[in-house]
Order: C-alpha cells, then sequence, then structure tokens
C-alpha cells in the first residue's frame, strides 16, 4: 500500500517538476524539426540536407499504426525477441558459472583467460559466416551469435565483480565458522550480484544490436516467412524494407528495435533491483 | 598496576551481572612473535620479537604509528596471516607457534574491521544472525530471538531489518560489536574500529564500547594510534615502536572502571597522557622519517 503511494507520489513529483516538461519540450521541438525537414522539398521548395530523405515522423507514426495491425510484423519482432532471449539465456547460463569459476579458481583462471581475452576482441559480427557453416540451421547461426554480444560482457563483469570483493567479507565469514561452500553461496555469490545484473543490463543491450545485424547478414533465418518479406526478424525486415524502398518502414522498424532494446534493458533493470535490494536508495 | 581497584569497581557495577566464567577466558599470551614480509633477509621487518600478555577479561589497547605492524600481530591472532616465529596461546591452547605458524580463524576470535565488515547484501538482524546459524549453534528462531535481545540492549531496536547501507557509520559499528558478540567470542579483536569517525560519534562510541564490555566482560584487544582513546578505553595501554613493532612501553592504567567522559578531565588522566605522549611522540616522529603510509 506504501509502496503504490510511493509511487503515485514520485510519479506526480516528476510529471509537475521542471526536468519533465524541459525533456517534453525537446522532444516536440525535435519531432518539429525532423518533419518540417521532412517536408521541406513540399513546403519550400527547397529540400534541406541530410533530413529531407528521411520519411517525416507523422508520415512513420502512420506506418507503425498499420503495422501493429499486421501479423506479419509482429511475427518479425517474435523472431528477433526469440533470438534474443536464446542467446541472452545461454549466455547467462555459461557466462556467469564460467566467470565465477574464474574469479574462484587461480588454476582455472590461468588455463581459460588466456583463450578468453584471445576471443573477446573479435567482433561478434565477424562470427558470422563462421556461425553459419559451424551450425546446422540458420536459426542457430543467428542465436550463436547474439550470445556471444553478451556472453563476454556478462563473463568480464562476473570475474570483476567477483575479484573486486572485500576480503575482510571472507575474514569475517571464516571467523564466524563459515565452511568453502557457505562462502561461496554467501559471501561470493551475493557480492557479485551487482555485477551480474550490470553486465545482464549492457549485455541485453549488445545482443539487440548483434540481432538486427546477424539478421540483415544471413538473410533473415529459415524459420519460415510469414506474409512473404517480412518474415524474418526485424533485423531482416528493415532490410526488405530498404530492398523495397519502403522508408517509412524502416524507419518504423528502426524504431520499434529501439523500444525492444529499451524495454528489455528495463525489464531487467527492474529484475536487478529487485534481486539487490541492499543497493536500493534511502 | 593495580588490579584490585578494577576488580572492586566492576563488584559495584549495578546488577553485577558477570559471566564468571568469560571473565576468566580470553587471556592472549604472545610470546616472542616474529614477521617478516617477503623473503628473510631482504623482506620487511613488521613485528620485531614481540612479548606481552591481554589479560583475560580487560581490555588491552595496543598505540602504536600507523603502518607500525600492530594490525600485522592482530591479523595473525585472528588467523588471517601467520607469524614467522613465535608463538601465540589463547588461554592455555596454541593458536600459532613452531610447527603451525598460522592459526585457523575462529569464532572465539573476532575481529572488528577498521572500515567495518558487515556484509551489505544482509539486513542488520541476518549479519548479527550470521555466526551463530554457520556454526549451527543455534536455530534461526533461537538466533533471531537473542539478535532482538542484544539488540535491544545495545540500543539498536528498530533497525533490525535496515541494511548496514541505510544506517550511520556509528551504529554499523555498533552492530558489528553485537554481530561479533554473538558468537560468544573469547577475544575480540578491534582493529581501530572508530577510526573513520567524527570525534563526537568517537565520544559515543566509546561509552557504549564499555558499557557492552561492562555486560559481557569479553576480553578486548584493541588497535588505535589515538592515545586518548587507549588510556580511556584500556586496563593496559601497549605502546608500540614504529616498524619494526615492538612493546616500548606497558602501561597499567589504574584509572577505575566503570569510567565515563569525566575521566578525561581527571588529574590521573592527564599523568597518564604526560606520561606516554613523549613515547608516543616519538615513535611517530620515526615513523614519518622513516616516511611509514597509512595501510
Amino acid at each position: 500500500m506504501n509502496a503504490i503511494k510511493g509511487f503515485v507520489l514520485k510519479t506526480i513529483s516528476f510529471v509537475t517538476g521542471e526536468d519533465f516538461w524541459r525533456g517534453i519540450v525537446a522532444i516536440i521541438v525535435f519531432l518539429l524539426f525532423w518533419e518540417t525537414g521532412s517536408r521541406s522539398q513540399s513546403w519550400f521548395g527547397v529540400a534541406f540536407p541530410w533530413v529531407s530523405q528521411v520519411p517525416a515522423p507523422t508520415a512513420v507514426l502512420q506506418e507503425m499504426y498499420r503495422l501493429i495491425q499486421d501479423p506479419s510484423f509482429w511475427h518479425s519482432a517474435y523472431l528477433s525477441t526469440l533470438r534474443v532471449t536464446e542467446g541472452f539465456l545461454a549466455a547467462m547460463v555459461i557466462g556467469i558459472p564460467l566467470g565465477l569459476a574464474m574469479a574462484v579458481s587461480k588454476t582455472f583462471y590461468g588455463i581459460s583467460f588466456p583463450v578468453f581475452e584471445v576471443l573477446r576482441p573479435i567482433p561478434p559480427l565477424a562470427w558470422v559466416p563462421a556461425a553459419i557453416i559451424f551450425w546446422p540451421t540458420q536459426e542457430l547461426s543467428i542465436a550463436f551469435v547474439t550470445f556471444l554480444g553478451a556472453f563476454f560482457t556478462i563473463v568480464i563483469n562476473v570475474i570483476g565483480g567477483a575479484q573486486a570483493i572485500d576480503v575482510r567479507y571472507f575474514q569475517a565469514a571464516r571467523s564466524m565458522g563459515s565452511s568453502t561452500w557457505d562462502i561461496f553461496r554467501r559471501i561470493i555469490l551475493p557480492g557479485t550480484l551487482p555485477s551480474i545484473v550490470v553486465g545482464a543490463t549492457v549485455g541485453i543491450g549488445i545482443t539487440w544490436a548483434v540481432v538486427v545485424a546477424a539478421e540483415m547478414i544471413s538473410g533473415g533465418g529459415s524459420a519460415g516467412s510469414v506474409g512473404g518479406a517480412a518474415g524474418g526478424g526485424l533485423g531482416f525486415f528493415i532490410w526488405n524494407s530498404y530492398v523495397g524502398g519502403s522508408y517509412t518502414q524502416i524507419v518504423a522498424g528502426m524504431i520499434s528495435i529501439g523500444m525492444a532494446g529499451y524495454l528489455s534493458s528495463a525489464i531487467l533493470r527492474k529484475i536487478g533491483e529487485w534481486m539487490t535490494p541492499w543497493l536500493a536508495e534511502g | 598496576m593495580n588490579p584490585t581497584s578494577a576488580s572492586v569497581a566492576v563488584s559495584a557495577l549495578p546488577g553485577g551481572a558477570i559471566p564468571a566464567q568469560a571473565a576468566r577466558t580470553g587471556k592472549v599470551r604472545i610470546i616472542d612473535a616474529v614477521k617478516y614480509y617477503g623473503a628473510a633477509g631482504t623482506g620487511v621487518l613488521a613485528v620485531d620479537h614481540c612479548t606481552f600478555e591481554v589479560p583475560a577479561g580487560e581490555i588491552t589497547v595496543v598505540v602504536g604509528p600507523s603502518g607500525c605492524g600492530k594490525t600485522t600481530l592482530l591479523n595473525a591472532i585472528a588467523g588471517f596471516h601467520s607469524l614467522s616465529s613465535g608463538s601465540i596461546y589463547l588461554d592455555d591452547e596454541m593458536l600459532c607457534g613452531p610447527g603451525k605458524l598460522k592459526a585457523e580463524p575462529g569464532p572465539d576470535r573476532i575481529v572488528v574491521f577498521q572500515n567495518g565488515a558487515l556484509f551489505p547484501w544482509k539486513t542488520n538482524i541476518e549479519n548479527i544472525t550470521f555466526g551463530p546459524m554457520m556454526q549451527g549453534r543455534l536455530t534461526r528462531a533461537e538466533a533471531y530471538e537473542k539478535a532482538r535481545d542484544m539488540m535491544a540492549d545495545a540500543g539498536l531496536r528498530g533497525i533490525e531489518n535496515n541494511y548496514p547501507g541505510e544506517i550511520s557509520s556509528g551504529v554499523r559499528r555498533r552492530v558489528e560489536i553485537v554481530r561479533a558478540l554473538m558468537n560468544d567470542p573469547k577475544i575480540l579483536l578491534l582493529d581501530e574500529p572508530y577510526r573513520a569517525l567524527d570525534s563526537l560519534t568517537k565520544s559515543v562510541m566509546h561509552e557504549a564500547l564499555l558499557e557492552i564490555f561492562y555486560k559481557n566482560r569479553v576480553t578486548i584487544f584493541f588497535i588505535t594510534h589515538d592515545l586518548e582513546e587507549a588510556i580511556f578505553l584500556g586496563h593496559r595501554v601497549v605502546i608500540m615502536t614504529t616498524r619494526p613493532c615492538r612493546p616500548k612501553k606497558i602501561l597499567d592504567i589504574d584509572i577505575p572502571h566503570p569510567r565515563d567522559y569525566s575521566v578525561l578531565t581527571t588529574k590521573r588522566f592527564r599523568e597518564f597522557m604526560d606520561e606516554t605522549a613523549a613515547a608516543v611522540h616519538e615513535e611517530a616522529t620515526k615513523a614519518f622519517a622513516a616516511g611509514e603510509k597509512e595501510r
């Protein structure tokens, strides 16, 4: 009850606050510039450089309104979301234990970290051709590349987080009779959790960047295409719109990916806050 | 110097509820302790043939310049680091010595750390119940009940379910001392616990510590570089030389317990200050000249 009240009060003070209105005005001015620029040819007879090539926000909005009623668009969104989720979850499931093992065991760290550091600088997209060869289906290749996008970030964060745990926590726990397993479970795991959350939030952002490019390069995957062109994920949807010359669709696709990326980061941040209540302010 | 005056003061405490056996355990004897960092010969000598005793049921304060090696000694008692030679006994049990230069950490010797080491991801009461539950000595319900009682005793009611990050640093230090006491330690090892606090908070913390001490009568080994703090709290003050550390002067402070802050203005207190200030200052000057840094 108090939480709801607090939330409502916070929302009200935010909406009535200066920052909120400054933000709103900034966005409106931005959209006005964009609209004017896009329509400069027809309105003023002079094409503004750059912006006149971009479809106007009102046209994009119209296109988006059409798209949300189009099942093939939703299928694309679904496919991309599925690949992001698969790759991301695989990266978490493999990356967290691996990072923890590397942080805990000097021997394992000595063996695995050099290999890890050799592979890490390779951009995930450079893996696309190799992935297509390695994996039996296109679907798996794309999921693998998205996995790579999140994997390295998560592992690096987990190692860093676990190694940064204050040695006094281990000493205190040892003094109070903790076993090695207790120390892992009650010190190392919670001590690393904030870094895991950071790694996951950053990682899923990269995953969205990677999935779009992978879909464009690999031609949208083999998962079938409902309604023809827009069948292979949002990346392929944008590429296809480009090939088909539908510029409003390109921008609409870009915006949907932006929203999807924002939404998934926001969800992870919320889960993270819920899992690390001690980091909450006041 | 005058042990009777201390015991008279204690028995005069209201209620006089002093656990009898607690007062007789927790004696630590440090015998000829030496600690080298790095290889012998080329390494740094941190502790140089240190011998002194921490009497059971009393507060012994070790004073020395920063970086002199007093924390090394504390770590050896706690079992976090080894000695290079020498031995340390807790009551009649050898903690470390020839053949076993590193003590096992254990709940009979709990450290309260310089900047605090409460687990930030556990609430205050979860921190406080951590020890007994780890050791399996108490069930969850028993541990929580004991924790609530002890927190109430220490004036910590109402913050049970807060996280350490949500309370002030002075209160955090008190929570940490309660967490230590929950383990029924024979000796509390305090490593400059009030160093980061402002002087007003510090004076409150000193009285709170004494109050806890009078209630529990646990042996306290207290490290500081603050001479006034040392004389105010200690039954015994061990003044260390700069690195390598060795007792330079051992004083028994015969100001009767229980003490409160009015002690600071007494003649006897000033006498102790005058008697020791020169010695401490001399070591501090040497440490400064040697370029010892805070560690």
